[in-house]
């Protein structure tokens, strides 16, 4: 991730030439660093991310990371799709301040829509192969974002919650509901993504996963350098300031309806690509994928991992996946049962403990951090 | 609406009855002794017209009948007691509130039902009464806000880098530390905004709303808390606004404030207005001063 500052205007004095990168887009810590420092360290953090499909054989740490007993390279894909959708979802809550609780919403749209196209059980009989789809999966998506956002942008807050909440579940109900969606039946063969070795044998196959979470992570890339360079714009800024006093936004020249849009659309897009990933590998997807509980945990996730940040947003998205997995095989000690069974429960008690000792997030933004800080005097009388 | 004094409608009728002409015969704008005057040919031409407007918000008449209108380069006073309807003839100019009746033109144009945006665009800023920053946003970043308000490059730009995306971004920067400099908060600029001081963040507001590249700049109660001395400071601001040709609309209490610094005066009382003048007219208007100074005695 190279960086590239705009040369500062000559008049500043070099101790405010400092102070516009932490206003940047990626705040805190990382955003101080000199640009060479943060290249080498963007470098280093890819690098051990592709790298990781081999950490079980790492000695000593390795074991400690994988769980046993699954595929970790599927689990790491998994957390790939996790990543993208949190990554996604922070565009609308983290950034426009956008409460959208129907996230899966997209994710299913993308995910069907490459179903449709490319499945022999598809009524369209069109079996596109998988590329083919993705550049209509990814328009239907962002359209969905727009017929969603149109109507409901004008509500705020919770408002803008519920209805959200209903499009997922609209979604998912016509999903099983409908012959032509297939429900619970589902649509199989859908193919994989193009490519082969020397040998013939196809890169992205049904053995191995880690060819497909090298896709996802260079996908996760892309859309990372995509929303930072929106973030450090005046798109970031029209977003943050519609979620920090709209009418004033509005005032001060915002098109505060043409952002929420925005941010919307560039929610669906990346949601879209996170189904268009799942389709590609599964091969197979019915109705039961796209549950609402999805949603949350995605939001949880970006909570979780801190809203408004690229970095708290990946790490929640990949904690999301991660912590549930990792309970399998793991023994509880009472009912000597498989603690993959409890993963809510524990996930649950790992949020209200993030929660509490942590509001603003394991990477927080320095602003989300600063107005918790503020509700906090709010709420201790000086 | 609680007024210090009540008085029944027929002495507030009474009290409009001064003849009030929109029209204005040109002239030369009255101003107080000691001004510089205008270089010639901006003044004297209207920038904006409140043509009789009246806005209600239920039964309650917040504006009735109100009408006056603003000269090009002028520093125009709205003042009144509170609860007069300057800030509610604020939000109509600024597309807040729609005017029940009447019509607000702007350069000739009628604004009335124009979108928000539409109308900072179209050269009309305004600060608020109590300050509505982006707290968590640095001085920068809130003038840079402004700035993007005449920016074309939006999402496919900024997504991509585009360089023309990129020299507005430069632009829109440099303009906005510009202005920072301007109000004297440049030292600030990558500090987020909550934490400023009460008077920087009153002068970073006056910078967001310049950065809109205003014809007009409608400042509501700048001076509301400020010591005697930060007064001073604002009077020398609004007159280096001034100066730079931006037509400057105040709001103000302080009535030795509006009385230094403004070229002519509007005053509302429940909604209706009930002279205007130059500020020395106003001064003496005795309706003034029966209604809003209360005695004769705070005039001065």
């Amino acid at each position: 991730m190279t960086t590239t500052e705009t040369p500062p205007t000559g008049a500043v004095p070099a101790a405010e030439k400092k102070n516009w990168r932490t206003s940047g887009g990626v705040r805190g810590w990382f955003g101080r660093q000199h640009w060479a420092v943060r290249t080498v360290l963007a470098l280093v953090f890819a690098a051990v991310a592709y790298l990781l499909p081999y950490a079980g054989d790492v000695p000593v740490l390795g074991p400690q990371i994988i769980t046993e007993g699954i595929d970790w390279p599927s689990a790491l894909f998994n957390m790939s799709y996790y990543v993208l959708l949190a990554l996604g979802l922070n565009v609308v809550v983290g950034f426009a301040g956008l409460l959208d609780l129907g996230y899966v919403g997209f994710f299913a749209v993308g995910a069907y829509t490459v179903a449709m196209l490319t499945s022999p059980d598809s009524v369209l009989h069109t079996e596109w192969p998988w590329l083919a789809a993705i550049p209509v999966a990814l328009a239907i998506a962002m359209l969905s974002g727009l017929i969603l956002g149109w109507p409901t942008l004008r509500l705020r807050g919770d408002y803008l919650a519920i209805v959200t909440l209903g499009f997922a579940e609209i979604i998912r109900i016509f999903a099983t509901s409908s012959e032509t969606l297939r429900g619970d039946r589902g649509f199989s063969d859908i193919p994989h993504p193009p490519g082969s070795y020397a040998d013939g044998k196809p890169i992205f196959g049904v053995a191995d996963a880690t060819p497909y979470y090298w896709l996802g992570l260079s996908v996760i890339i892309l859309v990372i350098f995509g929303v930072r360079n929106l973030d450090r714009s005046r798109v970031g800024r029209s977003w943050l300031a519609i979620r920090e006093d709209e009418e004033a936004a509005e005032i001060m020249g915002v098109r505060t309806i043409k952002y929420k849009l925005w941010a919307f659309a560039i929610g669906a897009f990346i949601g879209g690509l996170g189904g268009v990933m799942f389709a590609g590998q599964q091969g197979f997807m019915n109705s039961q994928t796209f549950i609402l509980q999805f949603s949350i945990l995605v939001l949880a996730g970006v909570v979780m991992g801190g809203s408004g940040n690229l970095f708290g947003a990946i790490l929640g998205g990949a904690l999301i996946s991660y912590i549930p997995d990792r309970l399998r095989g793991i023994e509880d000690p009472i009912f000597h049962t498989d603690l993959f069974g409890f993963r809510f429960a524990i996930f649950g008690l790992v949020i209200i403990a993030i929660m509490i000792f942590r509001p603003q997030g394991l990477i927080p933004s320095r602003r989300r951090a600063m107005e918790l800080k503020d509700r906090e005097k709010e709420v201790a009388p000086q | 609406m609680s007024e210090p004094h009540m008085e029944t409608p027929q002495e507030l009728d009474a009290a409009n009855a001064r003849p009030v002409d929109r029209a204005m015969p040109t002239g030369t704008v009255g101003r107080s002794v000691g001004e510089p005057e205008l270089s010639g040919g901006r003044s004297g031409d209207v920038l904006l017209e409140v043509d009789h407007v009246t806005l209600r918000f239920g039964g309650v008449v917040a504006l009735n009948d109100v009408s006056f209108s603003l000269r090009k380069g002028e520093i125009f006073g709205l003042i009144g007691p509170n609860g007069a309807g300057k800030t509610t003839c604020f939000n109509a100019m600024t597309g807040v509130y729609r005017p029940t009746s009447g019509g607000i033109r702007f350069q000739g144009e009628s604004i009335v039902g124009k979108k928000k945006h539409e109308i900072t665009r179209g050269g009309i800023a305004r600060t608020f009464q109590n300050v509505r920053l982006f707290p968590e946003m640095t001085a920068l970043e809130n003038v840079m806000v402004g700035a993007d308000a005449h920016h074309k490059t939006s999402v496919v730009g900024a997504l991509f880098r585009l360089p023309r995306h990129w020299q507005e971004e430069k632009a829109g920067r440099e303009k906005s530390l510009e202005l920072l400099r301007f109000v004297g908060i440049e030292r600030r600029a990558g500090e987020v905004s909550r934490n400023l001081s009460y008077g920087e963040q009153r002068r970073l507001e006056i910078a967001r709303a310049l950065a809109t590249n205003p014809t007009l700049l409608c400042l509501d109660e700048p001076a509301a808390g400020f010591t005697p001395a930060e007064k001073v400071e604002l009077l020398e601001l609004i007159r280096k606004i001034r100066d730079t040709g931006v037509t400057v609309l105040l709001i103000e209490h302080d009535m030795r404030l509006v009385m230094g610094v403004t070229d002519r005066i509007v005053v509302l009382e429940f909604g209706k207005k009930i002279a205007e003048g130059t500020p020395a007219e106003v001064r003496d208007d005795p309706k003034v001063i029966a209604a809003y100074l209360g005695v004769p005695t705070d005039a001065a």
